[in-house]
Formats: C-alpha cells, sequence, structure tokens
C-alpha cells in the first residue's frame, strides 16, 4: 500500500468505527427517549454526517467541482446524490454505510489495480539502474542512457547487463531467465553478443557497446509491454462503449422509476425515490470498465514471464479465437540446419568412402546442403585436403562434378545424373534432399539430408490441437514428398509445398481469405522465425515470431514474441489467451446479471440500498479478483 | 509526432476512457490512447502546434477529473 492508500484506509476504520458507534447510540438512546419527529431527524442526521463527511467529503467536493466541469454521470456526483437522497429519506445508516463501502470499494481497485502493474512491470525488475565505466582506473556508475555507442562498459558477477553489447574481455555466464524464461545460463567468450537484461553469474565482463540504451534489448521490451495495454481488445472496446449509454440510461430509469409510478398508482414519493436511489448506487460502471483491461493486463503479465511478449490485449484475445495456425517450416518446426540422416552404397565402396568422394566434391561449394555433407565428414575427424581436388565446376541447380586422384566425381541431384548419362535408381520415399554421387560413370549411391525436425515438435503441434485448433498448416519450399513426411510425422493437417518465398505470402493470404469477413470469423496466425517472412508476420491477424531474442526486426513485425525458439509456448500463449478471455467474460455477464437482477428487485420493492452497495462494490471486488487470478497463471 | 506522457493520480478506468475520446476530439490531434493500466497518455499530434494542443490536452483532462495530472 502506498501512503495515499494508508490515509484512505485510516479514513475508512475511522468513519466505521464511527458509523458503529452512532448506530449503537442511535438504537439505543435516540429510539427511547420519546424526541419530537423534527428534532430526532436534526439529531440523527447530525450524528450519521460525521462518519459520512469524514470518508465522503473528499466525494462531494469532487462531484461539485465535476459538476460544473459538465461532467453530470459522473461517479462522485451519482453516489452523492444517492446518498444525499437516502438522508432526506431518512434512511440515514444505509447513507452513510453506501459511501463508507463505495470507498472501500474504490480502495480496494486502486489496491488490486497497482499490484498487478508492480506485478507486471516486475519485468521492469528487469530495467537496469546503472552501468559501470572505467574512469582513471575506477569504475564509476552512470546512467545507462547516459552510454554512448561504442563506450567500454564493465559488468560485475551478479549484475544485469545494462546495454547490448559484445564482449571484449573475460569470460562468464550470463542467464537470460528474465528475457526468455529459461534459467539455463549461456557461456559468453570474447566476440560472443551479449544482451541487455541479462544477468551476469560468473566472472567480470568487460563489454563494447552495440546499441544505445533506447535502442537495446530491454529498453524495447518495456517499451512493448507498457504499450501493449493501449491496443485495446474487443471485450474492452465494448465495454467502455457499454458504459458509455449503461450509466445515462440507468440515470433515467432512476428518474423515470422516482416520478411516474407516484403519479400513476397514487402512491407516495419517498417509497419510489427511495427505490430510485438504489438504481443511482448500481450506475457507476466503473469497476466492470477495470476488470476487462485488468483481465488482459494479468495475462500479457503471465505470458511476459514465461518470455512471451504479447504486444496487446487485441492480440491475446485475437489468440484466444485462432482457429487456424500456419507455420512456415524452416526454422519453426525444424532446427533449420541441414544433416547427413543417410549414406547409402549402391556400388563398389563403402559408406565412409562416398560421404568422403561427396565431401570432397562439395567443399568448394556454399551451399547449405554442401556444408552439411562437409561437415559430416569433417566432424568424425576427417580432414579434407583440398590440394588434390582439381577441376571444380558447380553446375547451377543440378550439383558438382570435380576431379580426384585421376578420376571425375558428380555429385548432385537427379538432373545432374541424368545430364551425365549415368544410370542409377532414382529415390523417392525419403523425407529429404537426396544427394547421388558417382565416380566417373559408375554410379555408386546416395546421400539423404535432412532438416532436423525440433524434438517437441510434435507434442507441441497435439497441444494445439487439444487447445481447440482446429487447423494447422505448413508453408514450405520442399519437395511435396519431403514436406509431407514432414508433416505426417508432426500430425500437420495442411501442406502446401514446392513454393517460392513469395508464395507463401499468397498462400497465407487464401487462408485468411477463405474464412470470410465477418468479424467473429476465426482468427489465423501466423509463426515464423523471423526471418524473411515480416510481410506474412505483419499480414496475418496474429504473427508470432520464435526465437526472436536478439533479432529486431522479428520482433518489431511480431505481435507476438516468442524471446526463445520453445515451440510448446504456442499452446502456451493459446492458453493464456483462453483463460483471459474466459475470465473477462465472466466477469462482464456476472457484473451485468447481478446489477439487471438487483434493479429489478429495486424496483418491486424488494431489494434495499445494502443489496444495491453489494451489486456496486461486492461485484467489483469479486470481478476484480477474478481478473487478478490471471497473475498467478503457471503453465 | 508521436509522443507518450506519464499520467498520476488517474484513478479510474471509465475516465481514462472519457479523457481519451475529449483529446480524440482536439483539433490537430490524429490519435490518442489513455491507458488506465500503464497510466500514460500516448498521442499522435500535428507537429506545428504540438504544445498549443497539449495544453488543451491537459485541459481536457482536468475537466474529466480535476485531481488528474499529465506529467509533461
Amino acid at each position: 500500500m502506498n501512503k495515499k492508500q494508508k490515509r484512505q484506509l485510516k479514513k475508512i476504520i475511522i468513519s466505521l468505527v464511527l458509523l458503529i458507534v452512532m448506530v449503537v447510540i442511535h438504537k439505543l438512546v435516540i429510539d427511547k427517549l420519546e424526541l419530537g419527529n423534527v428534532l430526532s431527524r436534526v439529531i440523527l442526521t447530525a450524528m450519521y454526517l460525521v462518519p459520512y463527511l469524514i470518508i465522503g467529503g473528499k466525494v462531494l467536493a469532487k462531484a461539485g467541482r465535476n459538476i460544473l466541469n459538465g461532467q453530470v454521470f459522473d461517479e462522485n456526483f451519482l453516489m452523492s446524490l444517492a446518498t444525499i437522497g437516502a438522508f432526506i429519506l431518512g434512511e440515514y445508516t444505509e447513507a452513510a454505510a453506501v459511501m463508507l463501502f463505495y470507498q472501500v470499494g474504490e480502495l480496494f481497485e486502486n489496491i488490486a489495480v497497482n499490484k498487478s502493474r508492480t506485478a507486471v512491470t516486475a519485468l521492469v525488475g528487469l530495467r537496469p539502474d546503472y552501468a559501470n565505466i572505467e574512469q582513471d582506473g575506477e569504475l564509476v556508475k552512470v546512467d545507462p542512457s547516459d552510454v554512448t555507442v561504442g563506450s567500454e562498459i564493465i559488468i560485475l558477477p551478479g549484475e544485469k547487463v545494462p546495454v547490448d553489447g559484445v564482449v571484449v574481455e573475460g569470460e562468464s555466464f550470463v542467464n537470460t531467465a528474465a528475457l526468455t524464461g529459461e534459467s539455463v545460463p549461456r557461456g559468453v567468450k570474447v566476440g560472443d553478443t551479449v544482451l541487455s537484461g541479462c544477468i551476469n553469474e560468473g566472472g567480470k565482463l568487460t563489454l563494447k557497446t552495440t546499441k544505445n540504451f533506447e535502442e537495446s534489448t530491454v529498453a524495447k521490451i518495456l517499451d512493448m509491454v507498457e504499450n501493449a495495454s493501449s491496443r485495446k481488445s474487443r471485450s474492452e472496446s465494448f465495454i467502455t462503449r457499454f458504459a458509455k449509454y449503461y450509466t445515462p440510461l440507468v440515470v433515467v430509469a432512476a428518474l423515470i422509476v422516482a416520478f411516474i409510478p407516484p403519479i400513476i398508482l397514487h402512491q407516495s414519493f419517498a417509497k419510489w425515490i427511495g427505490r430510485a436511489l438504489i438504481f443511482l448506487v448500481i450506475s457507476c460502471p466503473c469497476a466492470l470498465v477495470i476488470s476487462v483491461p485488468l483481465g488482459f493486463f494479468g495475462g500479457i503479465g503471465a505470458a511476459s514471464k514465461l518470455g512471451i511478449l504479447v504486444k496487446g490485449s487485441n492480440y491475446l484475445e485475437a489468440m484466444a479465437e485462432a482457429d487456424t495456425v500456419v507455420f512456415d517450416k524452416t526454422g519453426t518446426l525444424t532446427e533449420g540446419v541441414f544433416k547427413v540422416n543417410e549414406v547409402v552404397c549402391k556400388g563398389d565402396c563403402s559408406s565412409d568412402e562416398l560421404l568422403m568422394l561427396a565431401a570432397y566434391a562439395e567443399c568448394y561449394s556454399n551451399h547449405p546442403i554442401a556444408k552439411s555433407i562437409e561437415s559430416a565428414y569433417v566432424e568424425v575427424g576427417n580432414t579434407i585436403d583440398k590440394d588434390k581436388i582439381e577441376d571444380v565446376k558447380e553446375i547451377s541447380g543440378k550439383g558438382v562434378s570435380v576431379s580426384l586422384d585421376g578420376a571425375t566425381i558428380f555429385a548432385g541431384n537427379k538432373k545432374l545424373m541424368r545430364d551425365m548419362g549415368i544410370s542409377f535408381d532414382e529415390n523417392n520415399d525419403t523425407s529429404g534432399t537426396v544427394v547421388y554421387v558417382a565416380r566417373d560413370k559408375e554410379y555408386l549411391g546416395y546421400i539423404v539430408i535432412s532438416d532436423v525436425i525440433k524434438q517437441d515438435a510434435s507434442s507441441a503441434i497435439s497441444k494445439l490441437h487439444s487447445e481447440g485448433i482446429k487447423n494447422t498448416v505448413m508453408l514450405t519450399g520442399d519437395r511435396a514428398k519431403t514436406a509431407q513426411a514432414v508433416a505426417g510425422e508432426l500430425g500437420i493437417k495442411t501442406v502446401y509445398s514446392e513454393l517460392l518465398p513469395g508464395d507463401k505470402l499468397c498462400k497465407l493470404e487464401e487462408i485468411i481469405a477463405s474464412k470470410g469477413k465477418s468479424k467473429k470469423r476465426g482468427k489465423v496466425a501466423f509463426v515464423g522465425d523471423g526471418i524473411n517472412d515480416a510481410p506474412a508476420l505483419t499480414r496475418a491477424d496474429i504473427g508470432i515470431a520464435m526465437g526472436a531474442l536478439g533479432q529486431d526486426a522479428a520482433i518489431e513485425a511480431a505481435d507476438i514474441v516468442l524471446m526463445d525458439d520453445n515451440i510448446n509456448k504456442l499452446a502456451t500463449v493459446r492458453n493464456i489467451g483462453g483463460k483471459t478471455l474466459a475470465i473477462v467474460r465472466q466477469n462482464i455477464v456476472f457484473a451485468l446479471g447481478v446489477k439487471f437482477l438487483v434493479m429489478i428487485l429495486g424496483l418491486f420493492g424488494i431489494a434495499n440500498m445494502w443489496l444495491a452497495v453489494f451489486a456496486d462494490v461486492g461485484v467489483a471486488v469479486i470481478a476484480i479478483l477474478n481478473s487478478m487470478r490471471m497473475l498467478k497463471y503457471r503453465e | 509526432m508521436k509522443k507518450r506522457f506519464d499520467m498520476e493520480d488517474l484513478d479510474c478506468a471509465n475516465c481514462a476512457a472519457k479523457m481519451e475520446e475529449a483529446i480524440k476530439k482536439i483539433e490537430g490531434v490524429i490519435d490518442a490512447n489513455v491507458s488506465f493500466m500503464a497510466q500514460k497518455l500516448t498521442i499522435e499530434a500535428e507537429e506545428a502546434d504540438f504544445d498549443k494542443i497539449m495544453k488543451q490536452v491537459v485541459k481536457a483532462v482536468k475537466k474529466v477529473d480535476s485531481d488528474c495530472e499529465v506529467v509533461l
């Protein structure tokens, strides 16, 4: 609790004690004395005005000021009107109590909101307070925003890295938990990039800064989280729009209840005005308006703790409403690293020899497939003697040929084999790229290279399906067979293969278009690794970038950012979105339901002021507590 | 020009919505957002008249809730 809240709490306690004292005096003393009607009214009003003014003085003052500013439907004004009305009708206890509970509710709201604010900005625990700079042989602490690009900063063990930089001296472990939710420390040495927000868990490090503070990872993340609540969800816009009409409508209803029935039914005004006051007490929509953004705020906060940055409430909401997730294969479902999977001999050689010949043939090529063959050969302790190779020819789109020990080695795809007139048996069954190898005209065998599927990809896809995602789609430039094999293994439902980079965006647009134009259509999420897919990330209803830590372009383009490349977090963010939306909907239905019920009961004289206070404050407290559940979210 | 300001003592969510609406109506304001949770005002307005616009913004905020301050 801050100072202001403590002061308010004190006032509430004093006012409550006084109220109880007044009630006791009222019942035990005043009621026993047979005072005249007028005299007892004056005394009681004076008595109850004490606790009333202590707690409500400020509300009255604010109501006065705001009414001068033309704010008729201001909650302070409505509460003042309701309680003053109660005083006039002789319901003294109720009048003071309504004001008291109204303030209790406000205080509670205030504490709850502040609490979730600090919980979310616990991320601001990320915010580095200082940077160490060496001046004349001594360490000086300076404001991180005063550190210029290219200067050297020192990070002592246990300290936070304030600005992005490259290690120029020292070796250590850094913990990226605050950024990624991943708690395994990462080793860094001279030449490695270290991002701000990491914690140095090992020895002293000297960094040369590569960015200024505002451009550094931490500042950007903080900025994003702080900005997230300004992108409003549909539920929030709905509730604010609703609130705009709700209050005036309820006030008009109160006026009607106060004056029409007594005239028509020839009943006393006091009775119906009393009922109308109940309307005024529940006319304030504030709690309802708070509980919606509070729920989303909590959801966004819960996600950020797990290394998932959600850039706006609207994206969290859309994620809950998504029914299709589109994956760009490379880098999201697969590691994005090619590896030799199979070496198959078909001719007169061993598989080691086949790999060696292929490695020699490919060693001058920069193609990722060539590199993977070379590294498969080198990894097991072999070396390539490049002097033995002559006459290297790269045949674009087909493969390579080289001379080695007097023989010509061919390595490439089936087109190369056909062009060279080499008879070979075509292999179509494998789930990767096939490189055929031949010596002179003699076919030796083939090597299968494939991009490694992420270990947890298949469980992540099935989790998404069980979280209610109806369709999963994979976009890839791979051959149809390879793509089908990967999709089958992962349980992905739809595959579009042999796509050129530009086609991926078109396919995504087709998928989105197929959903129709209704606002309530299922949303389409696109998952990419942030490399070359910025347009798709932007185009999708929800663009999700994976493994984006340190990749500014991806962070910029995406709506939801997974800082590490843990694909399981897709299901997590879907789950958080769903829970948040469920909580928000519960609040809306519950709060409106209770308010309407009390209004109807009030109209028939069944509900009293006490019930009205509950409908206002009690409901607010319950809705806020419900929203705050999101802060406690665990995977 | 887009700028962000902290807000102090913005105590009610409904007021934040009212302020946002009032600020959007000020001439020269392209877009505005009052975030109750972040206690922040984000405003996009014509650069030339920015200071003048901000004066009107403060007035509009005060009109909804006289206790609320925009930290300029």
